[in-house]
């Protein structure tokens, strides 16, 4: 079955919440882990399918975030609505932007997204009479669905797993469709892509903005469910730490994102025990994984297990062969 | 009016100077193995952190200096070593996630060891401005300035004049022949580290005395040295030196008739601009791609 | 000949790489349904015509009609959508996909489901899914290649993978399929394997422009032979014509023409 993955996956997360009722891990955590997810999924078929990297992505998650939180108490707007409003401009600026940035490469591509990035943050902090500056937004209302107030953590659960569950289905369809194939295709040879008939620039401008997409509505529920955004959240080391969980995860794979999202989530919970030492252990762990399993870890592990089965099962073979010889 | 742009301009090009600085220990490295190394910055960083510890443990400035440069090239070779060398052969993206990871890392340590405070270095000759045609110029200013030129010319004669320099222009140009004539194209890597990590230690302790420094002084710096670099057409030091004083001059401009918050947009505005309109930078020469 | 309109006019085509001249006012005509080779030595300007009637090289002067339409000037997808495929002299295949995948790609033209219909796996869209799979699965078959469909692109042998780039670009039902040195690298068995293959092709309506090296092979599957020589045409006619012309033997076969057929 071609969902098969998905099933397993949106049942634990369903199950969760009920094995485990009030648990600050699965309530507080799991949510934080949810909306990386969203981001990291989204970010992944940027990165692992078209092969693009972005150091900038906190960006498009802040567009989210601060289109919400200003709509929504500067003008009253309904959060649906101001939603809507904050993935058309993080949707636009992607597309604005898609075309002269993806024609870069490799450390260019970096650098100019990383900047774009940056210059963001600085708007944020500086453009104090729209975004508060420094201090950042509050009192942002609860995200209010047709009538229905998400507003206490098991709540805010249940939407953002389902929120997650809807981008990791969305992300999959693509991937398996002519639409995900032709931008493989670009990745594998961009060439021979161009042979058949696919348009490059057209596949990531359309890939750049639907990444940018996935951000900005996991920055809409962040907002909304934080009731509080600053500057701090959508800095350059939080588009680090995007690129990383894509990478952690293992590229080219949605599930790998969204374990990687889930894992570094959870690694930060636990770093935050060690105070003074988070720095090193995280920065440590960066270097380790990438220098001994840069495919990532669910790849890499997926894959290091797989070769132990064959491993394990071609010395069966070789053992039934010398006993049916021996016989 | 005049005199003001006459400041702004004097201030930019030691700012810019330290760009310079952190832009040509990039362009050292990315020139001997391709890699564009994000803990450039820390380097930085370090130098400044460790010259001020050694001066509080009571060595004298000169040799605070010294040792402080020293350490820092060490910290280089061992990045080279333990995190690069072992990844040989990844990709883009992966090298750009361990020199990440390295910065973090390096930023770590040091605010285990030095605290999260901003420290000050004494100027290394005072603080008595000099007035200069109706700017005002910290002698310290001249420091940065008088260490750049003399840094940058050693280092550009020490890439044409000397063998050692020239072999490692080599490994750039091409590795596969480098190692055919008998370069030790591991050792060059590791000098390349080395070396670049002196630059930015001796640069951090330039500029320490007028911008004071922390644990994170170095993440800017670093990303404003990349950006030197890129627009100087990465890979060419000269270039690179070239495109720290504009960045310098541009953000010290911006800063003072735009907006002092913006400057730092505006400088990766200049960035990207560059990066859309004349991608292999405005000092490159022109690399064919090829199919 | 006879007088239809050819499939593709070549004239006085230049093309020159900072004063090194690929091609040097090269005029020729294929007509549908033949099987036309590309032959010269290394350096001739052979890929060089490929890739410039690809749409990847712009040329420096002269046209390129293809049924009528000029080329010169389309991006290389625009070409392809008027009905010309290629496969590529060093392998260009999609390794990080299956078989099946690879081909599907070049169903791309055929099929229309857009980014936001395939997001939301619309009904339209698992009906377009399996025509795509019929199509490929066709190509596959053509190619005898319809066992190593769900294989990694990567994980087959390389003549195997050289068939896979002509499923693909057979996929995309093209009128004129680029056929860039298919043998190169195949034993002897594979060889003649490919001579059936191409044949099969034309009999299924495609005209192939063949560039190879394997003189066996062109002379027994062509129909008409375009010889190149330092970018300009040398000759052009049959394979019997070209084999007696006494300026291809001089300069190209090097004075003795042993290729029986």
């Amino acid at each position: 079955m071609r969902l098969t993955g998905f099933f397993i996956f949106a049942a634990s997360v369903a199950l969760l919440p009920v094995l485990f009722p009030n648990n600050y891990f699965v309530t507080v955590v799991g949510i934080a882990a949810g909306l990386h997810v969203i981001l990291a999924v989204g970010l992944n078929l940027l990165m692992g399918y078209a092969g693009q990297i972005s150091l900038g992505h906190a960006a498009f998650f802040g567009m989210g975030a601060y289109a919400s939180a200003i709509l929504t108490t500067r003008f009253d707007w309904p959060g649906l609505l101001a939603m809507l409003a904050g993935l058309l401009v993080a949707g636009t600026i992607a597309w604005l932007l898609a075309r002269p940035i993806l024609r870069l490469r490799g450390h260019y591509l970096a650098m100019a997204t990383l900047g774009f990035g940056i210059i963001i943050h600085v708007i944020m902090v500086q453009a104090t009479h729209w975004t508060g500056g420094p201090d950042g937004l509050g009192e942002i209302p609860p995200l209010n669905l047709l009538g229905w107030t998400v507003d206490d953590d098991q709540q805010w659960y249940g939407v953002i797993a389902a929120a997650m569950l809807l981008s990791i289905w969305l992300s999959l369809n693509m991937i398996d469709s002519r639409i995900g194939r032709a931008l493989r295709a670009v990745r594998g040879s961009e060439f021979a892509a161009q042979m058949m008939g696919i348009d490059a620039t057209r596949a990531k401008t359309q890939i750049f903005v639907v990444s940018a997409l996935f951000a900005a509505f996991a920055g809409s529920l962040f907002a909304h469910q934080q009731a509080f955004v600053s500057p701090d959240s959508f800095s350059l080391i939080i588009s680090v730490e995007l690129v990383t969980m894509v990478v952690l995860g293992g590229m080219a794979s949605t599930f790998g994102a969204a374990c990687g999202a889930i894992a570094l989530t959870l690694l930060y919970e636990g770093l935050m025990v060690f105070e003074d030492y988070e720095m090193l252990i995280h920065g440590a762990l960066l270097m380790a994984v990438m220098i001994f399993l840069p495919q990532g870890l669910f790849v890499g592990l997926s894959q290091g297990i797989r070769r132990g089965w064959t491993l394990i099962a071609s010395r069966q073979d070789v053992q039934d062969a010398r006993k049916a010889i021996q016989s | 009016m005049l005199e003001q742009i006459f400041q702004f301009l004097v201030t930019g090009i030691t700012v810019g100077s330290i760009y310079a600085l952190v832009g040509l220990g990039f362009a050292l490295i990315y020139n001997a193995s391709d890699v564009v190394n994000f803990a450039q910055g820390e380097f930085v960083m370090l130098g400044a952190m460790s010259a001020i510890a050694l001066l509080a443990a009571g060595l004298p400035l000169p040799l605070a200096a010294i040792a402080a440069t020293l350490l820092t090239a060490l910290v280089g070779l061992l990045l080279e070593r333990f995190a690069i060398e072992p990844a040989k052969g990844a990709s883009v993206i992966t090298t750009i996630i361990i020199t990440i990871g390295a910065a973090i890392f390096l930023r770590g340590v040091a605010s285990l060891l030095w605290g999260k405070n901003s420290l000050p270095l004494p100027a290394f000759s005072g603080n008595e401005p000099i007035q200069l045609g109706g700017a005002t110029l910290l002698p310290q200013s001249l420091w940065v300035l008088g260490g750049t030129v003399v840094l940058v010319a050693l280092i550009h004669a020490f890439l044409n004049r000397t063998l050692l320099g020239k072999a490692l222009l080599a490994c750039s140009v091409n590795r596969a022949a480098a190692q055919l004539v008998g370069i030790n194209v591991q050792i060059m890597l590791r000098l390349a580290y080395g070396l670049s990590a002196g630059l930015g230690a001796v640069a951090g302790i330039l500029v320490a005395p007028i911008t004071f420094s922390s644990y994170e002084a170095g993440i800017m710096l670093g990303l404003k040295g990349f950006s030197a670099a890129i627009v100087g057409g990465i890979g060419n030091p000269m270039g690179a030196v070239a495109g720290g004083l504009l960045l310098g001059v541009l953000e010290a401009l911006g800063a003072g008739l735009v907006s002092s918050g913006y400057k730092d947009a505006i400088a990766f505005m200049f960035v990207l601009m560059v990066l859309f309109f004349e991608p292999t930078g405005l000092f490159g020469h022109k690399v064919a791609e090829r199919v | 000949m006879t007088k239809a309109t050819p499939l593709l006019a070549i004239e006085a085509l230049e093309q020159s790489f900072g004063g090194v001249m690929a091609l040097a006012g090269v005029s020729f005509q294929t007509h549908e349904n033949l099987i036309h080779a590309v032959i010269g030595p290394n350096g001739a300007g052979k890929t060089t015509l490929f890739n410039v009637l690809c749409g990847f090289y712009q040329p420096t002067a002269g046209s390129l009609r293809f049924n009528s339409q000029e080329l010169r000037g389309l991006p290389p997808h625009r070409i392809a959508a008027l009905g010309i495929a290629r496969t590529f002299q060093n392998l260009q295949l999609f390794f990080n996909m299956t078989v099946l995948e690879n081909v599907m790609v070049g169903c791309h033209l055929r099929a229309r489901v857009g980014l936001l219909a395939a997001a939301l796996r619309l009904p339209k869209v698992r009906r377009e899914e399996r025509q795509l799979r019929e199509w490929s699965s066709e190509a596959l078959e053509l190619c005898e290649l319809a066992d190593h469909a769900e294989q990694p692109a990567g994980a087959l042998p390389y003549g195997l993978m050289k068939r896979v780039e002509i499923a693909r670009a057979l996929a995309a039902k093209p009128r004129l399929l680029l056929l860039d040195e298919p043998a190169a690298g195949l034993n002897d068995t594979e060889t003649l394997a490919l001579r059936d293959l191409i044949m099969r092709i034309r009999t299924s309506g495609v005209t192939v422009l063949l560039v190879e090296h394997h003189m066996p092979l062109v002379m027994s599957v062509s129909d008409r032979l375009l010889v190149l020589d330092y970018g300009s045409v040398l000759a052009e006619g049959t394979p019997a014509e070209i084999q007696a012309n006494p300026q291809v033997i001089a300069a190209y076969l090097g004075g003795a023409v042993q290729y029986a057929v």
